[in-house]
C-alpha cells in the first residue's frame, strides 16, 4: 500500500473540514480525489504531506506514519499544493537546485538536466521564475515535485488556471508519471479524472462519498440515461412524461427537451412516442450519463454546479 | 540546513540586500567615526574605535532588521513555507539555516570597518598605539549582539506574513532588549532590583565584552539569549500544527 488513511479527522476549532475518512491508494495507481470546493480535499494532502498533523486518526505514506516518520515520509512524496507557490526570484535551474538538495539527491546537477527535460522546460531553463507563464510556472511546480524520485506523488489541481492546451500537456505529463509512481490528484473537474484515473475518491464536506472506478460509478444505481431531442413543432410537457421510463423533462430551448430517465431503453421508448403521435424530430441523441452526473447527485449539488 | 544556509545567502547576494547593508553599515559607522557629530576621532583626539562601537548597536537594531523581517513572512505570503516543510528537512534546520545566512551577513557588513582600525592605528601618536584587546572583545561582542538581534528579528518575521510587522516588531523588541532594560534599571523606585534588570539587557554584557575582557558569562548570556528566541521562532514556525 502506498497510502493508507485510516479514520483521519481534521477540525479547525468548531469546523470540521475532514471528517473520520479511510481509504487507500495501491502502488502505481492513479487516484482522482473529487470534491467540490471546501470539500476537504487540500486539508486531506496537506496532512498526508506532513504539513499540519490530523486531529485525531493516522495515515501511513509508503508504511511510515506520518506523525513519527514525518521526514521519512517526506523523503517519498513529491507534493505540488494548489497555488504552486515559488520563489519568484529564482533561475529556474536554481530552484530546481536548491529542491533537488533539500531533496538529498545524489547527483543533484544531472537529476535537474534530467526533469527538466522531462517536464519540457528545456527552452526556459535559464530564465527567472517570475518571467514564466503560468503554464510553466507549473511545470515547474511539477519538476520540483518528482526531482528526488519519489514514489508517491500528490498534486493539489495541477491543472487549475492552465489553457486547454497546457491542460492537456500536463495531464500528458501526469499520465506519464503515473507508470512508475502512485499518484493522487485533487481536482473538480470531471474530465481530468475521465482522461487519467484508474480510481476515483469523492469527498464532500468532509466525508468519502464514493471510492470506486469510474466504469462502476458511471453504472451504479444512482446512474441516470438522458436523451436529448428536438421536435418540429411544440409538444407538450404532460405528453413527454407519459414516456415509460423517464423521471424528468427539462425544456433546453425552442421545441427542445433533455429528457432523463431511469432505464437504457429510454431512447427506444422516446423514439417510438415520436414515431407513434407522428411528431416530426429534427434531433435526437442519447447523452451518455456523464461523471458530473454522478458528481452533482453524491455531493447534493444537483443544478448547481 | 546548510542547504537552506546557501539558498540565503545567494539571495542576499543577488537581491543586493548584502551589498546594500555592508554600505550602509560602513557609511553610518564611518560618518559618525570621522565626519559628523562632535565625537568623531579627531575632536575626541583618541586612538580608539569606541565611537563606532557605541554607535553600531543602534546602526545594526535598523539593518538587522530589515534584513531579517523578510526570512519567514514572505515566505508565508508566497506559501513556499508549504513546500519547504514538506521537504525532508527538520523545522529547526530551516531556522537555523537561515539564522547563520544572517549572521553571516552581520559578519561581513564588520569586515570594512577593520579599515577603520588600520587607520586609527597610523594615526596614533606613538603609531600603533591603539587597544587592539579592548577592539576584538568589541568586535565580538557585535557578532554576538547581531547574532541576538537576528533571533528577534527571525521570531518576529515568523509571527506575521507582514514584513512591516516583522520589522517593527523586531525593532522595538531589540530596542527594548538593548538600551530600555538598561533604563528601567536606572529608575529611582527600582533601585534595589536595579543591577539585576540590568544585567538582562543586552548593552550590559557587549559593554563587558568590549572592554576586552572575554568573560564566558557574557557569551553565555548572548548565547542563551539567541537559543531562547530561537526556540521562541520555532514554536511559532509548528504553530500551523496546533
Amino acid at each position: 500500500m502506498s497510502i493508507e488513511v485510516n479514520q483521519l479527522t481534521k477540525r479547525y476549532g468548531e469546523q470540521v473540514a475532514v471528517n473520520s475518512i479511510s481509504f487507500e491508494v495501491r502502488k502505481g495507481e492513479i487516484i482522482g480525489f473529487l470534491g467540490p470546493n471546501g470539500a476537504g480535499k487540500s486539508t486531506t494532502m496537506k496532512i498526508l504531506t506532513c504539513f499540519i498533523p490530523p486531529t485525531e486518526g493516522s495515515a501511513k505514506v509508503c508504511g511510515f506514519d506520518i506523525g513519527e516518520n514525518s521526514i521519512e515520509v517526506r523523503k517519498r512524496v513529491g507534493y505540488l499544493p494548489e497555488h504552486n507557490p515559488l520563489y519568484l526570484e529564482m533561475f529556474v535551474k536554481e530552484y530546481l537546485r536548491f529542491a533537488a538538495d533539500l531533496g538529498g539527491v545524489k547527483k543533484p546537477k544531472a537529476r535537474v538536466q534530467e526533469v527538466i527535460e522531462l517536464t519540457g522546460l528545456v527552452r526556459e531553463q535559464h530564465k527567472k521564475l517570475k518571467q514564466l507563464s503560468k503554464g510553466y510556472r507549473q511545470r515547474v511546480g511539477l519538476a520540483q515535485a518528482i526531482i528526488h524520485d519519489p514514489e508517491v506523488l500528490i498534486l493539489d489541481e495541477p491543472t487549475s488556471g492552465l489553457d486547454p492546451n497546457q491542460v492537456v500537456e500536463m495531464r500528458d505529463l501526469i499520465r506519464q508519471l503515473g507508470k512508475e509512481k502512485t499518484i493522487m490528484i485533487s481536482t473538480h473537474i470531471m474530465q481530468e479524472v475521465e482522461a487519467i484515473c484508474d480510481r476515483v475518491i469523492i469527498i464532500d464536506k468532509g466525508n468519502i462519498v464514493a471510492n470506486d472506478t469510474l466504469d462502476n460509478l458511471r453504472n451504479k444505481d444512482n446512474a441516470s440515461f438522458a436523451v436529448r431531442i428536438q421536435f418540429g413543432s411544440a409538444i407538450s410537457e404532460q405528453d413527454l412524461k407519459q414516456i415509460s421510463g423517464v423521471t424528468q423533462v427539462l425544456k433546453t430551448g425552442e421545441n427542445q427537451w433533455r429528457i432523463e430517465g431511469n432505464i437504457p431503453e429510454l431512447r427506444q421508448n422516446v423514439s417510438h412516442f415520436a414515431l407513434a403521435n407522428n411528431y416530426e424530430v429534427l434531433e435526437l441523441a442519447s447523452e451518455k450519463n456523464s461523471l458530473e452526473d454522478v458528481f452533482r447527485k453524491l455531493t447534493g449539488n444537483v443544478g448547481n454546479i | 540546513m546548510w542547504v537552506i544556509y546557501k539558498k540565503e545567502i545567494r539571495s542576499f547576494l543577488s537581491s543586493l540586500t548584502a551589498y546594500i547593508v555592508m554600505i550602509v553599515f560602513l557609511m553610518i559607522t564611518g560618518l559618525f567615526m570621522w565626519v559628523l557629530g562632535g565625537n568623531t576621532v579627531f575632536d575626541l583626539g583618541l586612538s580608539s574605535m569606541s565611537v563606532m562601537f557605541n554607535i553600531a548597536p543602534y546602526v545594526f537594531i535598523f539593518l538587522v532588521s530589515a534584513v531579517t523581517m523578510r526570512s519567514f513572512s514572505e515566505e508565508k505570503r508566497l506559501g513556499t513555507l508549504e513546500t519547504l516543510s514538506t521537504r525532508p528537512i527538520s523545522d529547526l534546520g530551516v531556522i537555523l539555516g537561515k539564522y547563520f545566512a544572517n549572521i553571516t551577513l552581520v559578519v561581513f557588513a564588520l569586515i570594512p570597518t577593520l579599515i577603520y582600525y588600520f587607520s586609527i592605528n597610523e594615526l596614533g601618536d606613538p603609531k600603533g598605539n591603539i587597544d587592539t584587546g579592548a577592539m576584538w572583545g568589541s568586535y565580538f561582542g557585535l557578532v554576538l549582539l547581531g547574532a541576538a538581534y537576528t533571533a528577534i528579528g527571525l521570531f518576529s518575521s515568523a509571527i506575521t506574513e507582514n514584513q512591516i510587522v516583522a520589522l517593527i516588531l523586531s525593532m522595538l523588541l531589540c530596542l527594548t532588549s538593548y538600551v530600555l532594560l538598561g533604563m528601567l534599571g536606572d529608575i529611582k523606585w527600582l533601585e534595589s532590583i536595579g543591577k539585576s534588570i540590568d544585567w538582562f539587557g543586552l548593552d550590559y554584557h557587549y559593554y563587558s565584552l568590549s572592554r576586552g575582557v572575554l568573560d564566558t558569562r557574557d557569551v553565555v548570556y548572548f548565547l542563551g539569549f539567541s537559543a531562547m528566541f530561537i526556540w521562541l521562532t520555532k514554536l511559532v514556525y509548528e504553530s500551523r500544527k496546533w
